[in-house]
């Protein structure tokens, strides 16, 4: 079955240079010019060639946007191309960082205790996202540069970010709940 | 050098003539049939001049099934045959359907079939058959209104209906006859109704609530495109649901015994509910009336506002924590917003009108006829979608509503798209065999947000058969989830190291099996055989022209991109498919197109690789 060509970066997709440091305005004006270009809506009425082409076209185009816009995705994706593996750990976290892991957990298993709730749900939300934040511009200045050394320890980074990501799914899970009375 | 085609002066096809299309909303209480005329999308009246259609089909021993305001004469005298609200049970098992309720409305029978069917005077049906009848209806009143055979229709679904509904809708279009261009979520295309008239940029939240269904989406438009940033709801909740609330509370006041009350009084009921909360709109208190009661004594009583509210405000509450999530997975705030648009019949409520004024912080607007808004909007993409536009830049980017995920070991679930992606989406998993020289694997697939199999809904199985047999653990099978721009999934799988490609069964959950479909089709037709003929020639005709005015219009646009050879091959598969198109044998034809296939599919790609780069470059240019 014929495919489309997949073995073009995603940053090479949009034609935007391959950096941590992207435009995000300027991607997603890029998105939705490509999708002008291919979506299945254009190809509605046109042969059944076509109309599968351009679900795999678009599909691929959604694909490299949902990546490139997202800080850890996309740093996870650069790394990628670096040829490190993001999942890979070398290293166990250091004590610090699994002491904070362990406190943001306890505070979100006390929530449904709590006095109020939602207001705790936010405070551990915000605390998150200021992790986040930090983690990010780390993330941002270790990318920038190309010695192995700063590759593992952008790794290392995104390996945070990404328990910080599940934490924050957890906290979106109890909201849920503590919403639908 | 290949031969220029010349046609004969008055005969070449015009490659923009006006074809039918036209906008289905195929909605819970009533549906509707609309199309752009004169630049303006209308909905388009029946005879005597009624433009909503109710979704009301009536079976009769003998003769057609009734459809519309004359079915639903008969709702109360004949309830077991008038069947209502359809919607509610498409793509459902029968243990969804008949979840908390306790009085059957309908003579569901149990069946080996995963579709449940409803036992009529005319047979056991499918509600996937009863959509199909309200479908035709809307079908014939469109092309004896436009004067012509329609090529194509957009119809729209509730933005949270799940594959299996969306497949089932897919599948009564497709017993009606009807060619869907697009299933298009509701509240996008109200979105769409809207957007364009009022022409605003930003972010719009359409607050949909019909008959049977509840949605919320959240969308950004840019420039002619809509993006759908988030959508949420609940396809079991609807304006009926408020009739029933209601109707419950009538019969606890009359002193009924909900045990003793027939089909066709519950029927009674709930129409009487229905009038008292309609009445309260604009009244604070309204006289009820039951005759339902077995010694013949009528019972009144009096239903005020304030009864009302209490009644219906757990259902509005409902939709408020969805209104929540959709924000929270938007991430936008409530100030961010442009406007909340109101879609739906029920949304007339004053209740609901101020509830969701007081969650949104703004008035909500509700000058667009929320009964139309959705086939307009439906109308509006179906005109595009055909090709009546062809430099329209309205570009509708949707999301799926519902994770995807796959049954993995213990009964987990492992999320394989998440909710709120946008689609067209694919994403592929790998996966190894269990025992030495094992050729078919199972893949369970299922929908919803929870960790747990047995909390999500089962979408189906896809029965992977054809790979090699190997040492287990060997084998390297990736297989391609994909759910295209209807917000349906397909499967493919290849095994990695052999490069063979799986054969793939799909067993729906809650749905018609092709040969299921095929059958139904063929006992649709009086005079069976004669006709399958004549369906699959008109099939193969119908794609063999799509196919030919592609290649045709994409070698004009850029025949130079083709080498000597491949536009020789082209070419000659061209010729062959247009010996055979006119004449009668759907299987030459079928056999003619693949070769165009074939020949033609690397220039499709390339194409299309080629105009995202000259977009991406064009727009170096316009950004700065």
């Amino acid at each position: 079955m014929q495919t489309v060509d997949l073995s073009s970066n995603f940053f090479a997709l949009f034609d935007l240079p391959v950096s941590f440091d992207v435009d995000l305005d300027a991607l997603s004006v890029r998105y939705r010019e490509a999708q002008r270009a291919v979506h299945p809506d254009k190809f509605a009425n046109a042969s059944e060639v076509e109309r599968r082409l351009s679900v795999q076209m678009a599909a691929r185009i959604n694909e490299a946007y949902q990546i490139l816009k997202d800080p850890l995705l996309r740093g996870r994706y650069l790394l990628e191309l670096q040829g490190v593996a993001p999942d890979d750990a070398d290293t166990s976290f250091d004590g610090a960082f699994l002491m904070e892991q362990m406190e943001l957990r306890e505070r979100l298993a006390e929530v449904k205790n709590s006095a109020n709730p939602v207001q705790q749900l936010h405070v551990i939300a915000s605390d998150i996202a200021v992790h986040d934040k930090l983690l990010i511009t780390q993330m941002a200045s270790l990318l920038s540069e190309t010695s192995t050394k700063s590759l593992q320890q952008a790794r290392d980074v995104s390996r945070k970010l990404q328990f910080f990501r599940r934490l924050n799914e957890e906290v979106e899970t109890l909201e849920d709940e503590l919403g639908d009375y | 050098m290949a031969l220029l085609q010349i046609s004969e002066p008055g005969q070449a096809a015009e490659p923009h003539q006006h074809k039918l299309a036209v906008g289905i909303d195929l909605g819970t209480t009533h549906s509707l049939v609309a199309s752009v005329r004169s630049g303006k999308a209308e909905t388009l009246p029946d005879a005597h001049g009624a433009h909503l259609l109710p979704s009301v089909v009536r079976y009769r021993e003998t003769g057609a099934p009734q459809v519309g305001a004359i079915a639903k004469q008969s709702a109360i005298s004949d309830p077991r045959n008038t069947i209502s609200s359809v919607k509610r049970y498409v793509g459902r098992g029968l243990a969804d359907i008949c979840k908390g309720c306790s009085r059957r409305e309908y003579d569901f029978v149990d069946s080996d079939f995963s579709v449940p069917r409803i036992r009529t005077v005319a047979g056991d049906i499918s509600p996937v058959e009863v959509s199909a009848e309200i479908l035709k209806n809307l079908k014939q009143r469109a092309e004896e209104t436009l004067g012509g055979e329609l090529t194509g229709v957009v119809i729209t679904v509730p933005a949270y209906f799940d594959d299996a509904q969306r497949q089932s809708t897919k599948d009564a279009a497709q017993l009606a006859g009807l060619q869907v261009l697009r299933l298009l979520n509701e509240p996008t295309a109200a979105a769409v109704a809207y957007g364009l008239d009022k022409g605003s940029e930003g972010v719009h939240v359409v607050y949909d609530l019909g008959g049977g269904t509840f949605d919320i989406s959240i969308l950004r438009l840019n420039r002619g495109v809509f993006e759908v940033m988030s959508t949420a709801g609940n396809t079991a909740l609807g304006g009926d649901d408020f009739d029933r609330a209601i109707a419950e509370w009538l019969i606890q006041q009359a002193g009924l015994d909900p045990s003793t009350i027939s089909a066709g009084q519950t029927r009674a009921i709930l129409l009487e509910a229905c009038r008292a909360k309609e009445a309260l709109s604009d009244a604070d208190a309204v006289h009820v009336f039951l005759s339902v009661t077995n010694d013949d004594k009528a019972w009144q009583g009096e239903l005020t506002r304030v009864q009302l509210y209490e009644l219906i405000d757990p259902l509005i509450q409902k939709t408020l924590s969805s209104c929540r999530r959709a924000l929270r997975d938007a991430g936008i705030s409530v100030d961010e917003i442009e406007d909340v648009v109101m879609v739906g019949g029920s949304t007339r409520s004053p209740r609901v009108r101020e509830r969701v004024g007081e969650f949104f912080h703004r008035e909500p607007m509700v000058d667009i006829d929320p009964d139309k808004v959705v086939a307009a909007g439906a109308a509006i993409q179906a005109d595009i979608l055909v090709g009546n536009k062809p430099d329209d830049e309205m570009l509708l980017l949707d999301v799926i509503p519902l994770s995807l995920g796959i049954e993995t070991m213990g009964g987990l679930v492992e999320k394989i798209i998440s909710r709120n992606t946008t689609i067209p989406s694919a994403k592929a998993q790998d996966f190894t065999t269990f025992k030495d020289g094992q050729t078919a694997l199972a893949v369970h697939v299922v929908q919803g947000e929870r960790e747990l199999v047995s909390d999500c809904r089962s979408l189906a199985r896809f029965e992977l058969r054809g790979i090699p047999p190997m040492v287990a653990g060997n084998a390297r099978i990736r297989v391609t989830f994909q759910v295209d721009a209807d917000g349906l999934l397909s499967v493919t799988a290849r095994e990695q190291i052999s490069g063979v490609e799986s054969t793939v069964q799909v067993k729906p959950s809650f749905g018609l099996t092709d040969g299921e479909i095929e059958t139904m089709l063929r006992e649709s037709m009086s005079h069976a055989q004669e006709d399958i003929t004549a369906r699959m020639l008109r099939e193969q005709q119908v794609e063999a022209n799509r196919i030919i005015d592609s290649v045709e219009s994409a070698i004009a646009a850029d025949g130079q991109l083709l080498a000597d050879v491949e536009r020789a091959q082209i070419d000659a598969a061209l010729t062959g498919l247009r010996q055979v198109r006119d004449g009668d044998d759907p299987r030459k034809i079928k056999q003619a197109i693949e070769s165009l296939n074939k020949a033609s599919t690397d220039f499709a790609a390339r194409r299309m690789d080629e105009s995202i780069q000259s977009a991406m470059k064009g727009h170096k240019v316009d950004e700065f």
